[in-house]
């Protein structure tokens, strides 16, 4: 990947107000945002055609730092939202960022239903395991026995895989990684805002202050630094033993097909009825 | 020839044209809201299934994609008007129809698209609750809930027509009040209106005044998406046209940015309250009928206010002074025209289809001044309330 100086992410930030942000220091919903900056930017897409949905939660804080359009709506609703602006203006490029609370507890209903309707939304669900935004309940993705402000005996809740949820529900574009691999990230993310369907990119990611902190997994960059070891790629997971594979963050891009999008089969749909033609009927 | 004042500009504005013009259809009241919808412009529903306000999304989608326009079921209420106000925010006329339950689910974005000035229509057809309650019966239980619904203080701009003819119209007019004035607009209906097949006379679609939000004319470096006027309205540019703004429902200030700061804080809050109370002469419409010489008002809306109408027709036909005020816009609530029907009568008779309600806000206001007394007339079984029960309600106070 060629060098992208700093000018860019500079850029694209929002400069009246909105700085320092929310994040506490060591957070990764910076560098995942620097990754959607230089995403979108390589992509050369317009920011004027870029919707950027959230719902509630430390990463759904990040729609207002950046010049795109931005909605930052109620808890666990951004994917409904998002259906409505992209349903109604399918030629926008709309993203929701979400996090594992937001988008598989409160939006689960949501998130299933616009995978099955394979409408085409990038959700880019960054999973730090735990409430941050609350101060550090558990999720379901807390992993079990873990510590938080309301499992303080340890989770006895079994997780979700958010990856196969996805797939389970219909999703066109499923990809996972980490917030270690921000170059992956960004190939991922290209990947999945090109993709004419739903696509998922789940990112693995640290709350040093929170889940770090209650779980004593270490320092900011120990966190990271565990996320670079305890993750490996979909190609040397198949060469392991099963049982080696446990508890790794399995990355790569478990699902890529073609597939009609929703907003598509409408038009279809609508040039049927009317007897006009559809735009970019596949 | 009874004497019947209906106070709005808008509503003079279809009433004084032609007759000429009109024809006869026999239309359902839920058809009436689709189609009044459809008038105005509706270009964008989402909904889910509920009785007893169906028919308006098997209308629609119907209708919407023979024109060109997008309809979607989604999985529940609270993806609903979450749809429905993304769609408004990238530009659509956005519609949502629901029932009781559905109702109370959509609470929360409701609140949203009041703090976040976004147009939108939501069309509660009301059911017996609470709960699952009467899914098929008439009740007037939403009235404070379409007040009150949401958290936190929230103005609400909310219509109650009491025929299909009305339905039609009201819709169209709430579509025309939520891009005026920014907010998501309440049409509440009754149940038996709802269902009920009336033949109507109307007019030309083209005779109906259509608004549509103000668009900035700025360049989009200078846009505020709250950028209020002296009438605290404020244009509206739609995702995807080059102004990049921010939407969020916490406290914001003028450009959209979150805040906590207290003025800018207090500026918009004060602003939803404005934009509302500062404009009242455009937003309320009432019905006063045979009000001139009352020594007995009776005060009702919908279906019941048709039930009253006829008990003062057959109590006028005895030679008792009776009279009917009837709110087509029940919030905000009509304060003038009741403060003047207390000034003039002896006795208020309410009569709705719920545990008391409407007369909190007579009693309210009969506290200010006024020796008028109030008399409460509640069912809440599932039934209409008769003629006349009202007529013999009306002949015990005389």
């Amino acid at each position: 990947m060629a060098a992208i100086p700093q000018k860019t992410i500079h850029s694209y930030l929002r400069h009246n107000k909105k700085f320092p942000h929310v994040w506490c220091s060591g957070c990764s919903n910076g560098i995942v945002l620097g990754d959607i900056i230089r995403a979108t930017s390589e992509l050369g897409l317009d920011r004027d055609d870029i919707v950027m949905v959230s719902g509630i939660g430390c990463s759904s804080r990040m729609p207002v730092y950046v010049d795109f359009n931005t909605l930052h709506s109620v808890h666990g609703r951004a994917i409904a939202y998002a259906t409505g602006i992209k349903m109604f203006r399918p030629e926008l490029h709309v993203i929701v960022v979400t996090g594992d609370g937001d988008a598989t507890a409160i939006g689960g209903n949501h998130f299933i239903h616009a995978a099955r309707r394979n409408i085409d939304i990038t959700v880019i669900l960054i999973n730090n395991n735990i409430y941050g935004m609350t101060g550090g309940q558990y999720s379901p993705t807390t992993p079990e026995e873990s510590i938080s402000t309301t499992t303080p005996y340890g989770n006895i809740d079994p997780n979700f895989d958010i990856c196969e949820l996805a797939m389970g529900a219909g999703a066109s574009f499923v990809a996972r990684t980490t917030a270690f691999h921000t170059n992956e990230t960004q190939d991922f993310l290209k990947k999945a805002i090109q993709h004419k369907g739903f696509s998922l990119v789940e990112i693995a990611s640290t709350c040093p202050v929170i889940f770090g902190r209650l779980n004593k997994k270490g320092s900011a960059p120990q966190m990271l630094k565990y996320l670079q070891e305890n993750s490996i790629t979909m190609k040397a997971a198949e060469k392991i033993p099963e049982e080696e594979r446990d508890g790794k963050i399995i990355r790569g891009i478990l699902r890529q097909r073609e597939s009609l999008e929703y907003t598509q089969r409408y038009a279809n749909l609508i040039a049927n009825l009317t007897g006009k033609e559809a735009k970019d009927e596949k | 020839m009874p004497k019947t004042v209906k106070t709005n500009k808008e509503m003079k504005e279809t009433i004084d044209k032609p007759e000429a013009e009109e024809k006869y259809v026999l239309m359902q009241g839920n058809e009436a809201a689709a189609f009044g919808a459809l008038a105005a412009g509706v270009n964008f529903f989402a909904g889910y299934p509920i009785t007893p306000s169906t028919e308006v999304a098997e209308i629609l989608s119907r209708e919407l994609p023979k024109r060109g326009h997008k309809f979607i079921q989604m999985e529940d209420e609270i993806a609903s008007i979450g749809a429905v106000i993304g769609a408004s925010l990238a530009g659509a006329k956005a519609l949502t129809a629901t029932s009781g339950p559905g109702f109370s689910l959509m609470q929360e974005s409701i609140g949203f698209a009041k703090i976040t000035e976004t147009p939108c229509v939501v069309i509660n057809v009301q059911r017996g609750g609470p709960s699952t309650g009467l899914p098929t019966r008439p009740s007037q239980g939403d009235i404070m809930q379409s007040r009150w619904g949401s958290h936190g203080d929230a103005p609400a701009i909310v219509l109650y027509p009491d025929s299909v003819k009305e339905i039609y119209e009201l819709s169209i007019r709430a579509f025309n009040l939520s891009e005026k004035y920014r907010t998501c607009v309440v049409l509440l209906l009754d149940e038996v209106i709802a269902h009920l097949r009336e033949a109507v006379k109307l007019p030309d679609v083209n005779r109906y005044r259509i608004i549509n939000r103000i668009k900035p004319t700025v360049p989009p470096e200078w846009y505020k998406h709250y950028d209020e006027n002296q009438k605290y309205l404020s244009p509206l540019a739609s995702f995807g046209e080059g102004y990049r703004f921010h939407v969020t429902g916490l406290a914001h200030d003028q450009q959209g940015f979150p805040t906590n700061r207290p003025t800018e804080v207090d500026d918009m809050m004060n602003r939803l309250k404005k934009k509302i109370t500062r404009n009242i002469r455009d937003l309320v419409q009432i019905e006063s009928y045979m009000m001139d010489d009352a020594k007995v008002a009776v005060f009702a809306a919908g279906i019941v206010a048709r039930s009253a109408k006829a008990a003062v027709n057959m109590a006028r036909a005895e030679g008792l002074k009776v009279g009917l005020l009837r709110p087509l816009t029940i919030w905000p609530f009509p304060d003038d025209a009741v403060r003047k029907m207390l000034k003039n009568v002896e006795t208020v008779i309410v009569p709705e289809l719920n545990q008391g309600q409407f007369i909190h806000e007579i009693e309210r206001l009969a506290k200010e001044k006024s020796d008028s007394a109030i008399i409460p007339m509640q069912r809440f079984d599932g039934e209409m309330i008769p003629p006349r029960r009202i007529l013999s309600k009306i002949k015990e106070v005389f």
